[in-house]
């Protein structure tokens, strides 16, 4: 390991991740037996299975609740729709629809042997694998051929509520420099127990996740690529009771970042947590499969909680979302772990605590493209104040050398970013990126100065909260309020009713071909 | 040019403060200087310069500045001016409802309640309808409060809930109800579309239609709130940016007190 500008103790900081992963591993055996109605949904969607009925239904909502209305979503999609194919000779999205229109009860067919129905099924599997290789390829010439933007990337966000309108301001951004455009989704969206179907105009504070959004974002973005020589990434929500399907939808449609953390929905949506880590899983493995790049939502723990007193809760729960993540397969090249301990502006030296907390994170996850989101909480509506804060956080980016810089806009608070307001934060963020470029290998922090001693005390109470976190496990740990001082019951939030123990029939090859690569 | 009465380059114009009749202040009485930036849909070019310009005299600008101008894409330019205003407001007529409360802190609020009320006063707040954020509510009753100003969780005479964000008015209703709520408290943040004001209307007339509107001090807050706005939709009070705990608590004490001892 690298030398630490901080004198951070490299011993210890193995010893956490040990912990963490005990801490994963023991998520992991609950999250092995289970499945949800959304993971099952999002097995329709990965064997084509897509479209709404008449009453605006998705085709994999109608397909899953049926299953579960008849009291058999145990035993999973794939049997039921391995065993159709074979008995019909239809494929997965004529059954479907076919069961939409009350045509087939597929719980009712003669059940042909395992081997049979896993054979029969097989074929959509190894489609639905290839295009997103195919995907992902694609991704990959465009960074080999027309080139990216340099880290950290310049992050920044549309919504509009209509994707035409966010089409427009994308590639304003888009064209001024920015790297990744994020899509912020409709308010309310990440509790809808279905992702909602076609393109979409009305959204407030943002935009429907739809695959035909996702589909018109990608294509516009591909094209301003094209004429700017350099590959622009989309970003979407990959989080809340439809978390694995935006996943499979990212995956075929070419997003290339997706916010999916479940801390972050048990704590701020109160999803259920055993719906939503079970969820994550899957959408984990599909995320690392296609080559996605992962936000976690840890610098939202400071919005409700102090964030200098509870800073080594952002470190502790990075610890633990990394080992989440390497359990689903996914590589620390695409974790963007997220972090920004938004201080007060008023904190004496609240600067060189940033510093030291923006260095020790990035000395902690050396090949994370950590995710640094400036301030939102002490933005006040004085515009100018606030591009002088967003001025320093995007100091501190460049500094401690961070992977995606979420620009900071000098109207939040106010409104969604105007055209100009987004150009004023590149501008902003460039300037400072340019002129202060290689100040971080200038650098060096003093022994036993206010750096260096922030960072190791931040480490340790970080340190000392997985070492709780593991006696007690994640979810007595969530439900007793250790992160962002926000309570959860393990059996209380949305959607626990969408999670089903795994029968003795059930099968998911996705499981090993997706850890595969 | 436009020059004249009102021309700093002139430097002819009244400069005494006259209160019927004030108007922005620069660095000099009634220079009426103001700064202002916005985006055209048109190309960068001398056009689209004075097409700004035009722009800011039809607002009321005189001598028109433009000094910044960036194209933003193709067919987009942004750019910022400083002009002269040339209307005035006249500053003695003007009447602002106001939250009618003394402004008290903790400790006094606390025993003023003792004094009036006698037992702790219930208080339920909630982001409700479709609002995802809980910034505003978390500011205003959690025990840490925001800005020093402590939540009225940390009131010892105030039982105070938080049901967070995104709760239906109808279970915020519900949960009124079983509560035994003296004061509601709503927080709005997302204001894209007025989806803030459809969503204050219902639970207004959803609680009528409970026959629980009288029943409660009815209080909304977030950025975009001002007390005339609620008063208007229907609340008992409205608060708007820097507004803290404490002002809440003044006035809920103060208004609850005044309602059982009338």
């Amino acid at each position: 390991m690298e030398r630490s500008k901080l004198g951070l103790d490299f011993e210890k900081v193995r010893h956490a991740k040990e912990v963490s992963k005990r801490i994963a591993d023991d998520v992991q055996k609950f999250v092995d037996n289970y499945s949800t109605v959304s993971v099952e949904r999002t097995l329709c969607r990965l064997l084509g299975i897509d479209g709404v009925d008449n009453n605006e239904v998705p085709l994999p909502n109608i397909v899953i609740d049926e299953l579960q209305e008849k009291g058999v979503l145990s035993e999973g999609v794939m049997f039921f729709l391995g065993n159709a194919v074979l008995e019909t000779g239809l494929n997965p999205q004529d059954i479907a629809e076919k069961i939409a229109v009350g045509e087939l009860d597929i719980t009712k067919i003669p059940v042909r042997s395992t081997e049979e129905i896993h054979k029969a099924i097989q074929p959509y599997v190894t489609k639905s694998i290839q295009v997103i290789k195919d995907r992902k390829a694609k991704r990959d010439n465009y960074i080999d051929t027309i080139g990216e933007g340099v880290k950290p990337y310049l992050y920044v966000i549309v919504a509009t509520g209509n994707i035409y309108e966010d089409v427009v301001q994308a590639e304003a951004a888009a064209r001024q420099g920015a790297d990744i455009i994020a899509v912020i989704r409709t308010t309310g969206q990440s509790l809808l127990d279905y992702v909602p179907y076609g393109a979409t105009t009305e959204g407030f504070g943002g935009t429907v996740a739809t695959q035909e959004n996702f589909r018109i974002m990608r294509t516009a973005l591909d094209k301003v690529g094209e004429e700017e020589g350099r590959y622009i990434r989309l970003c979407n929500y990959c989080s809340g009771l439809c978390m694995p399907e935006i996943a499979a939808m990212g995956a075929i449609e070419g997003l290339d970042v997706m916010l999916n953390d479940a801390l972050y929905g048990i704590l701020f949506r109160d999803i259920n947590m055993q719906r939503t880590i079970v969820d994550q899983y899957f959408s984990r493995l599909l995320n690392g499969f296609a080559g996605v790049i992962i936000n976690t939502g840890e610098d939202n723990y400071l919005t409700t909680a102090d964030a200098f007193d509870e800073a080594h809760t952002v470190l502790a729960s990075d610890f633990i979302n990394e080992q989440l993540a390497l359990a689903a397969g996914l590589p620390e090249e695409q974790m963007g772990l997220g972090h920004a301990f938004e201080m007060t502006p008023d904190l004496e030296n609240g600067f060189l605590y940033e510093l030291a907390q923006a260095q020790m994170i990035r000395e902690i996850f050396p090949k994370a493209p950590l995710k640094y989101m400036p301030p939102t909480k002490f933005m006040t509506g004085n515009v100018f104040k606030g591009h002088v804060q967003d001025a320093l956080f995007n100091q501190i980016s460049i500094w401690t050398g961070q992977g995606i810089q979420l620009l900071g806009m000098l109207t939040e608070a106010i409104h969604t970013p105007f055209m100009s307001d987004r150009y004023l934060s590149i501008e902003n963020a460039k300037y400072i990126f340019n002129n202060m470029k290689s100040i971080g290998d200038e650098m060096e922090f003093k022994e036993g100065g206010i750096i260096r001693s922030r960072a190791a005390k931040v480490l340790d109470d970080a340190t000392e909260l997985v070492e709780k976190i593991e006696k007690e496990g994640l979810f007595t740990a969530l439900e007793k309020g250790i992160f962002a001082a926000i309570k959860r019951p393990k059996d209380g939030g949305k959607g626990l009713a969408g999670v089903v123990e795994k029968g003795s029939n059930y099968f998911n090859p996705f499981i090993e071909l997706l850890h595969k690569k | 040019m436009s020059g004249g009465l009102y021309s700093t380059d002139s430097n002819e114009f009244d400069k005494t403060l006259d209160l019927t009749k004030i108007k922005p202040y620069g660095d000099t009485m009634n220079d009426g200087k103001t700064q202002l930036s916005f985006t055209l849909p048109v190309a960068k070019g001398d056009e689209a310069i004075e097409a700004a310009k035009q722009m800011m005299r039809k607002m009321g600008f005189e001598n028109p500045q433009v000094v910044y101008v960036q194209e933003l894409m193709a067919g987009f330019t942004f750019f910022n001016c400083y002009g002269n205003c040339v209307h005035t407001v006249d500053f003695t007529g003007i009447t602002v409802p106001k939250v009618e409360a003394t402004a008290m802190d903790m400790h006094e609020t606390d025993d003023f309640i003792k004094e009036n009320i006698g037992r702790p006063i219930r208080i339920l707040g909630a982001s409700t309808g479709s609002d995802a954020h809980t910034v505003g509510i978390d500011a205003i009753m959690n025990m840490k409060g925001f800005a020093g100003h402590y939540g009225l969780e940390r009131y010892d005479m105030m039982e105070a809930l938080n049901m967070g964000s995104q709760v239906p008015n109808e279970e915020f209703i519900a949960k009124a109800i079983e509560f035994e709520a003296d004061v509601l408290l709503v927080s709005q943040t997302v204001t894209q579309k007025d989806v803030h004001i459809k969503n204050l209307v219902e639970l207004v007339e959803l609680m009528e239609a409970e026959g629980l509107r009288e029943k409660v001090i009815l209080i909304c807050g977030g950025p975009r709130i001002s007390h005339e706005l609620a008063k208007e939709l229907g609340y008992d009070a409205g608060f708007g940016m820097n507004k803290y705990a404490d002002d809440v608590a003044s006035y809920a004490a103060q208004e609850l007190s005044r309602r059982l001892n009338q």
